[in-house]
């Protein structure tokens, strides 16, 4: 996502007045190169690359309102922004309301749900705006009082004179400091001053949520739109022929059939009624590409993995001389299968296409991606689209793609009609943008003493692009390595799903080096340990991961889970280190009626200074069950082109009955915030396959693991 | 089409739907009450998760020609001012993350406790475990249920 991240920018702040009388502050900035000013409405006006990112204003009632202008997709960024812009305000939570901000481009920047980076991206700017308001609020006040700003403090959202009983609200003051000049180069506290900044508050949401008031998208409604479901190929790698829609126009309620790319729309009055006019459908197809199976597909690994003609994406050292010259040799090779993201709300938008523009409403996790792709769409300039998001049923990145939000526009520019799109289960289950089916071979190289020399992993994918993250530890630790790739190009659509790559690399990188420990006769976490000293005192190349953190939150993981003292245990250790944080896990399995089972995982996390305790830990917990959850069950296997499962009866998703105890601890270093969307899930496969290992003796080479632990182990 | 006249959180709706509308679209299409969502399609999510009569039922297989009399209560209709134990514990546990499921989990959460007040963390478990969260909620889930319980006497 880093590239959605415009660094050569200057932030400065502005401010203007509202309507009411209150005060809004921004945050904006502009290119660099561009003459920075204390902006005032005329230069805002003649200057169309400014950008805010985020609000605050406050009404003289004393009303403040914080926008969160970034899609909220389950990850809790709608009540951690604002916690960060309370703090450095100093105003109470209570006194807080919080409004989802549309897009907007001219004000925000980087409004993305995705890649766990809203967080590191607007740390500074929500501190800083914030802390202006404040600077500003104190500014107005010492004015009005005649004194000089030094002599004035602030507490909940109230300007106090030192020494003094004198107080002024911020809505007091509103008016007056709408009129006063922008502080620069305003003081943030000092994070041991943090009062709302590592408690625990509660989902912004939460009343709304457990009412059922209407938030998703799916609950959006507009007086005379039409819905609309769309029937798509059944295979990847057919194509429309030909529509006869007779029979499916005569079904009560229904308005249109409408007929674009692959896709025949059905358009009615109701949910229902379009869902079964859709069945009445006679479509006929062609093929178009490869109908492929999860057989061909275990073909095409092997052949990939057997090929010379991969793209090298990292070398260092020599890796033939290390082999040949290696005392043990340690080969294996894992694999998983594709993944549907199955948000429990399905994809679905509203899109209502005018002459003069389009209204876009819903859930998506990158609202300028629709915008830019609806504006081409439709041949008109971006700024006659808006894009309100409605918060979403989970993503998990399937809302990145835009696809959905197309087809409504496109039935809505066919039909004239506001329409809203809805994807049944099935459509979603379905309709591709999977995690893509990877299969990876590793090999190590180790010395007489039980040292890593050599390090081979190389990547297949089916649409993968590279399924290596080759930067990522052991890298750098590691003298002679070779990462490389290669990819089967497929009818079979793919994406990014949560912790794209690194969801099954993570697992099966730290599975292997599990197997490497063993064979060197090292205790897992001290193999790591060496490995990562080494990184430290000799790094082999670039080193892109910080190693004391790496170090630390391995540590924290062996301290909390007693690792190796309870020898009844059984233990697997991981380590990963993706989005910016860094986290490790411990799995335990026990054994249950002859069967091994997974109880407990233990989470240690670096995320550097946690903003909401809460929202975090469940962040955490939902990431780790998720990890194991998709590990455990997780499977999307096709016959010619078709899925072979396309609602939950087959598609297994981890249930209440099967989720390990999880503990949570967060390292407490004071370095600034990073996400957490994603980094939780990576490492969780590894630690689950490397405590089952533990129980059983067998390692798990394959997801889902189930397949592999089924009826074999009890003996 | 055909007029049903449906008993919904004390109050009566009329709604013209064909019969085998499933109960869940005519909450959310007909009658504007969106609170009850919709998943699977074929029970085996419980978003769309309801009561008929006091029990837990998954409104996306009911047609509406069986409700009938029923007595149907929505997430909407569950209390009045949305302190019901159960939504109490749900905020003070602060269980949602993305929030969908979460009407159907309540909704289970409540017929549960309905029946039975003080359920064991395996009852819980029984009853829960037809609802999926695919933020993986569960551990809160279980303890909201728990602190509900001591909420309901
Ligand atoms: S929508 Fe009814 S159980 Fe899933
Ligand atoms: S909270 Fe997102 S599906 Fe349960």
């Amino acid at each position: 996502m880093s590239n959605l991240t415009n660094t050569n920018r200057r932030d400065f702040m502005k401010l203007a007045a509202t309507a009411g009388g209150g005060v809004l502050l921004g945050f904006h900035w502009r290119n660099a190169d561009a003459k920075p000013a204390v902006l005032d409405a005329a230069a805002e006006a003649a200057a169309p690359s400014i950008e805010f990112n985020s609000y605050l204003a406050v009404a003289p009632d004393g009303k403040i309102t914080i926008f969160s202008p970034n899609p909220e997709v389950g990850q809790g960024i709608k009540t951690a922004f604002p916690i960060v812009v309370a703090e450095e305000l100093d105003v109470d939570w209570q006194q807080v309301h919080v409004a989802q901000a549309p897009l907007d481009t001219v004000k925000f920047q980087r409004q993305v749900a995705g890649g766990s980076g809203s967080i590191p991206h607007s740390w500074k700017r929500l501190r800083q705006a914030g802390a202006t308001a404040r600077q500003l609020f104190i500014n107005t006040a010492a004015q009005r009082w005649g004194v000089a700003p030094e002599q004035c403090t602030t507490e909940s959202g109230a300007v106090l004179l030192k020494g003094s009983k004198k107080k002024l609200t911020y809505g007091e003051l509103a008016e007056e400091a709408a009129k006063m000049p922008t502080p620069t180069d305003v003081p943030l506290k000092d994070p041991k001053d943090f009062k709302l900044i590592g408690s625990s508050i509660r989902n912004v949401d939460n009343q709304d949520i457990i009412t059922g008031k209407p938030l998703f998208g799916l609950d959006f409604t507009r007086e005379g739109m039409l819905y609309a479901v769309v029937e798509r190929p059944k295979a990847f790698g057919m194509k429309l022929k030909s529509v006869d829609s007779a029979a499916a126009k005569a079904v009560p309620g229904i308005v249109d059939v409408v007929t674009f790319d692959n896709s025949v729309a059905v358009v009615g009055k109701s949910t229902w009624q379009v869902m079964k006019a859709r069945k009445a459908l006679k479509i006929d197809y062609e093929k178009e590409a490869a109908l492929e199976s999860t057989s061909d597909h275990d073909r095409i690994f092997d052949e990939l993995l057997n090929s010379d003609k991969n793209e090298v994406r990292r070398k260092e050292g020599d890796v033939d001389k290390a082999f040949k010259s290696a005392a043990k040799v340690v080969k294996s090779e894992y694999q998983c299968p594709f993944l549907s993201h199955a948000p429990m709300e399905p994809m679905n938008f509203f899109a209502h296409v005018r002459p003069d523009g389009a209204e876009l409403i819903g859930p998506t996790q990158t609202p300028e991606r629709a915008q830019g792709e609806a504006a081409k769409f439709l041949g008109i300039p971006k700024e006659k689209i808006t894009v309100d998001m409605t918060r979403m049923g989970g993503g998990f990145g399937r809302r990145l793609a835009a696809d959905f939000v197309m087809e409504a526009v496109k039935i809505s520019a066919l039909t004239k009609a506001p329409i809203k799109l809805i994807w049944s289960r099935e459509d979603d289950m379905t309709g591709g943008d999977y995690r893509p089916a990877v299969k990876y071979r590793f090999e190590a190289a180790l010395d007489d003493k039980g040292n890593m020399i050599g390090y081979k992993l190389r990547g297949a994918g089916i649409n993968a692009g590279n399924p290596t993250r080759e930067n990522n530890f052991p890298a750098g630790a590691v003298d002679n390595l070779l990462i490389d790739s290669a990819e089967h190009k497929s009818a079979i659509t793919t994406g990014p799903w949560r912790a794209p790559i690194t969801n099954f690399l993570a697992a099966a990188e730290q599975s292997f080096l599990d197997e490497v420990a063993q064979a060197a006769g090292k205790d897992p976490i001290q193999f790591r340990l060496e490995l990562l000293e080494k990184a430290k005192t000799a790094p082999a190349g670039d080193v892109r991961y910080d190693v004391d953190r790496m170090i630390a939150v391995t540590k924290l993981a062996a301290e909390k889970s007693n690792w190796g003292k309870d020898k009844t245990k059984n233990q697997g250790f991981s380590l990963y280190y993706s989005h910016l944080s860094y986290v490790a896990q411990v799995g335990e399995v026990e054994m249950k009626a002859g069967k091994p089972e997974l109880t407990k995982i233990i989470a240690a996390v670096d995320c550097g200074i946690v903003i909401n305790q809460s929202g975090a830990r469940q962040q955490v917990m939902g990431g780790v069950v998720d990890g194991f959850g998709h590990a455990m069950y997780g499977s999307l296997s096709f016959t010619d082109g078709v899925p072979d499962q396309s609602n939950f009866n087959k598609y297994r998703i981890i249930r209440m009955q099967e989720i390990p105890e999880v503990e949570v601890h967060f390292v407490d270093n004071g370095i600034d915030p990073t996400g957490l969307g994603e980094p939780a899930l990576p490492p969780t496969g590894g630690a689950v396959a490397n405590a089952f290992f533990k129980a059983t003796g067998k390692r798990l080479y394959k997801q889902p693991f189930i397949e592999g632990l089924s009826g074999k182990v009890e003996s | 089409m055909a007029q049903y006249n449906l008993k919904i959180n004390g109050q009566t709706y009329k709604a013209d739907v064909e019969p085998d509308t499933p109960l869940l679209w005519v909450l959310r299409d007909s009658l504007g009450l969106v609170g009850t969502k919709y998943g699977c399609g074929i029970a085996q999510c419980g978003a769309c998760t309801v009561h008929v009569n006091d029990s837990a039922t998954r409104s996306c297989v009911m047609p509406v020609s069986a409700v009938g009399d029923s007595k149907v209560t929505t997430i909407e209709g569950l209390s009045e001012k949305g302190d019901h134990p159960v939504q109490q514990a749900w905020n003070e546990v602060d269980v949602p993350q993305c929030g969908y499921c979460q009407a159907g989990q309540i909704m289970t959460a409540a017929a549960l406790l309905k029946r039975n007040a003080k359920p064991s963390d395996k009852q819980i478990e029984n009853a829960m475990n037809g609802n999926l969260c695919r933020c993986g909620t569960y551990h809160r889930i279980r303890e909201a249920v728990k602190v509900a319980s001591t909420k309901t006497n």
